[in-house]
């Protein structure tokens, strides 16, 4: 086979099944295979990035969407109790008006693609890690300028995740009110002489 | 798209194709060898005996959730460390100090989270 | 790195510890300590305040070009802080009677404030982005405070999820501009984006991020999420947002057509001009069949960001001047109005309903006075500042030869005092109803009569108010 073509065909075939997995997102009845077809639309979508020579960018979508945000959807599809047949019903009414959102964006899409005209600085002026660290490997060429250059918002992504732990324990977390706990400092501290007593027993008399 | 890049590749496409070919092997085989029977019976909801009382989907308690968005949480900041690991070398104190602002920030929200409660169970 | 380069965002680095030492504090004090965590938040605006004024009037830009200072950005963090400082005061009392009082609560505002700030000094469109998404990941936890409370937990997801959605057309429009360009830099999108034959990406990257900015300041069409969110929201967090964050998205959005996307304001102010005219319209016209007085202060502020962007469709430094001056008096307007009604509170319930304030003329005459003063101002009557502040972007706008946009905005005034003037008649002369309790605390008093001793006397001496504009409209343009 041609070398020229062993990419083309890994596109057609990535693509196609992402466009096919991700129609199925939404047209499947049951929700859970939703789920799944998302997970297989994150794992040809990986595959696109391969392809770009993003490695990274396909790895992170592999560990932190598959990983960890489709699980969630998963857990979360199959344990609420929702009736998703009653959400379904009113979908179609609002379908037309769909149809057409959908149409002025890919009208919008098709024009800005056939009229691309980028400007002629843009290539002197590109910032992508990876034209400038052309040697170096995708992650590496990443890190190179993440933690460096791009400190600021780097820093500010730290602050957004402290906001979501924040937000996730504000919302969700409530105090149970009779709980035991184990407290380990409590008890290491605890003395024999704090909390046993011994006494003399009077015959007959117990102890009161 | 070099095609250096495909043979770097062609391991991982040998597994994927394993893979799929094993994982197909065994259904096909399954579906072959096996005794076929179909009764709707054996697709009936089935509970000790009586017709499931209600769905199996229930209100489960919030916790769970609790635990897997932070989850997500502490999954993300790992994806921060992995060029951060690769890249160590050429970036310097500066890179390192500015991770460990990064991990100093998202310990306070830990140490928050631990104060909280978060963490336990019960 | 130098410790100079950081001065730009010691304001911000100040706030960023300091809400991490308090997050800390009451995690370890609990429950108990709100109250001293409030204050000790307020404190924390007030000294990021002086930060401000001391390290961050030079221009400049720093951190690899994302973020910088100059007067005009300066001006904004200042307003910033003084209503995020407001809104804490507003929510003493509301938070304590309404057993929402958590350590979180001040922490959060923090966090949103520091959001916003971050926004509008950011100089690329990556900062941008950051801080736009810091701020709403925080206001988003903040709707939905009152979690127990099935409608404040439905704003806080319809919020979410909308939000969401405009966040993804940000980025869509951001990564179509550096495809285009190959730079997210405002410096460097200054110099290329030119006013000839600007690319066909790059104005529809920024209609997508003009698109997602209408949707944050609540500009008509993209406001369907407003009445609803205001209502559910616990009322101090409504009017939060009903001040700080739509001066932030306004701030925002007159840096980027000044700034980055300089070259296509011919295309832009059409734009501008649909979401000023319809958001008039729709606030004028909406707000007066609502009875509950969260959804109408929710049309009123769509209304007021339509007046305010009539500044920008005159545009040039008067016009942004105008615009500044109108969000400045604004502010204390609709922040005083809250004020008012987290003053009234009876049976335990603070007001939602606008029928509830009838006759409050004989029961509480000094409130009742105190909001005819807001709302008179709110309509635009001379002397107050609210007449001012409309006088100024209609003669912007005159001056750009948008005459008719001026009578129409006039026109869509007289309609709005519709309202304001029902919100009057049933204070003075409906029947009196069982009297409020008196909501203790100095905090709400004391932000009253600062509001209504500003909007008094705007009039007799706006010079200062005029200057702190035009120097920041200058630094901006000039």
């Amino acid at each position: 086979m041609n070398a020229e073509l062993i990419p083309a065909v890994l596109f057609y075939l990535f693509a196609g099944v992402l466009v096919l997995s991700a129609m199925m997102v939404v047209a499947s009845r049951n929700p859970v295979h939703s789920v799944l077809f998302l997970i297989l639309a994150f794992f040809n979508a990986a595959g696109l990035f391969l392809l770009l020579g993003a490695e990274f960018a396909a790895f992170i979508l592999v560990i932190v969407y598959v990983g960890a945000v489709a699980v969630l959807f998963l857990f979360v599809v199959m344990m609420l109790d929702i009736d998703f047949e009653q959400l379904r019903k009113g979908a179609w009414k609002s379908l037309p008006v769909g149809i057409l959102v959908g149409l002025v964006l890919v009208s919008q899409m098709v024009m800005t693609a056939v009229n691309w005209q980028s400007l002629p600085t843009a290539g002197s002026s590109i910032l992508s890690p990876a034209a400038r660290h052309a040697a170096a490997t995708n992650t590496q060429a990443v890190g190179a300028i993440l933690y460096t250059d791009y400190v600021y918002p780097f820093q500010i992504a730290g602050l957004i995740l402290l906001v979501a732990m924040i937000g996730a324990i504000v919302l969700t977390l409530r105090d149970r009110g009779g709980v035991l706990r184990q407290n380990i400092n409590s008890q290491i501290t605890r003395k024999a002489s704090d909390v046993v007593e011994v006494r003399k027993v009077q015959k007959g008399a117990g102890i009161s | 798209m070099s095609s250096e890049l495909i043979q770097t590749y062609f391991p991982v496409f040998v597994f994927l194709l394993l893979a799929i070919g094993m994982s197909g092997v065994m259904i096909g085989l399954s579906f072959l060898l096996a005794k076929q029977k179909p009764d709707a019976e054996k697709l009936s909801p089935y509970e000790c005996g009586f017709d499931p009382f209600s769905d199996a989907r229930h209100k489960f308690d919030v916790r769970f959730y609790l635990v897997s968005i932070l989850f997500i949480i502490f999954d993300l900041e790992i994806a921060f460390l992995f060029p951060w690991a690769v890249s160590l070398g050429a970036i310097g104190m500066f890179g390192f100090w500015s991770m460990m602002v990064f991990l100093g920030v998202l310990t306070i929200g830990f140490i928050y989270e631990w104060r909280k409660g978060a963490l336990e169970w019960e | 790195m130098e410790m100079t380069s950081l001065y730009p965002v010691a304001s911000e680095i100040f706030l960023a510890c300091a809400g991490m030492l308090l997050l800390l504090w009451g995690a370890t004090a609990g429950e108990k300590s709100t109250g001293a965590i409030t204050v000790a938040t307020g404190i924390a605006f007030i000294i990021a305040i002086f930060m401000a004024g001391h390290y961050e009037t030079a221009k400049a830009v720093v951190m690899g070009g994302h973020v910088g200072s100059n007067a005009y950005v300066l001006f904004i963090k200042v307003l910033l802080l003084l209503s995020a400082l407001a809104s804490l005061v507003l929510s003493q009392h509301f938070l304590k009677s309404s057993k929402l009082s958590r350590p979180e609560y001040p922490v959060l505002v923090l966090f949103a404030t520091l959001g916003m700030m971050l926004m509008v000094s950011a100089e690329s469109l990556l900062g941008l982005y950051m801080g736009l998404e810091l701020q709403s990941l925080t206001l988003y936890v903040l709707a939905a405070f009152r979690r127990d409370n099935a409608k404040s937990s439905e704003s806080g997801l319809k919020y979410f999820v909308l939000g969401a959605l405009a966040s993804g057309l940000l980025l869509y429009g951001i990564s179509l501009i550096y495809g285009g360009s190959g730079t997210i830099l405002f410096g460097m999108l200054h110099e290329v984006v030119t006013a000839d034959k600007p690319p066909v990406e790059l104005v529809l990257g920024f209609v997508f991020i003009l698109a997602a900015m209408a949707f944050k300041i609540s500009a008509v069409p993209f406001h369907m999420w407003t009445p609803d969110v205001y209502e559910g929201a616990p009322t101090p967090v409504t009017a939060f947002f009903a001040a700080a964050p739509k001066l932030a998205g306004i701030a925002l959005l007159i840096k980027l057509l000044y700034g980055p996307f300089h070259g296509l304001l011919a295309q832009s102010t059409p734009i501008i001009l649909v979401l000023s005219v319809a958001s008039m319209t729709l606030g004028a016209f909406a707000a007066i069949a609502q009875s509950n007085i969260k959804r109408m202060m929710a049309y009123s502020s769509i209304g007021h960001v339509g007046f305010a962007l009539v500044g920008l469709v005159a545009g040039g430094q008067e016009g942004v001047q105008a615009t500044l001056l109108y969000l400045l008096i604004y502010l204390p307007m609709t922040l005083g109005a809250f004020g008012i009604i987290l003053s009234l509170r009876r049976d335990g319930v603070y007001l939602e309903q606008i029928s509830d304030l009838a006759g409050l003329s004989k029961t509480r005459p000094a409130l009742a006075a105190i909001m005819t003063v807001f709302m008179f101002s709110m309509m635009g009557i001379p002397p107050l500042a609210g007449f001012f502040s409309k006088f100024y972007v209609f003669l912007a706008v005159v001056e750009a030869r948008y005459v008719w946009l001026a009578v129409l905005g006039v026109c869509l005034s007289v309609v709005g005092a519709y309202y304001y003037l029902r919100i009057i008649k049933i204070m003075y002369f409906d029947k009196q109803m069982e009297g409020f309790q008196r909501v203790p605390g100095w905090g709400v008093a004391s932000l009253l009569g600062v509001t209504v001793l500003f909007i008094l006397t705007l009039a007799v001496k706006p010079d200062w108010a005029l200057s702190i504009t035009h120097d920041a409209a200058k630094a901006l343009i000039g």
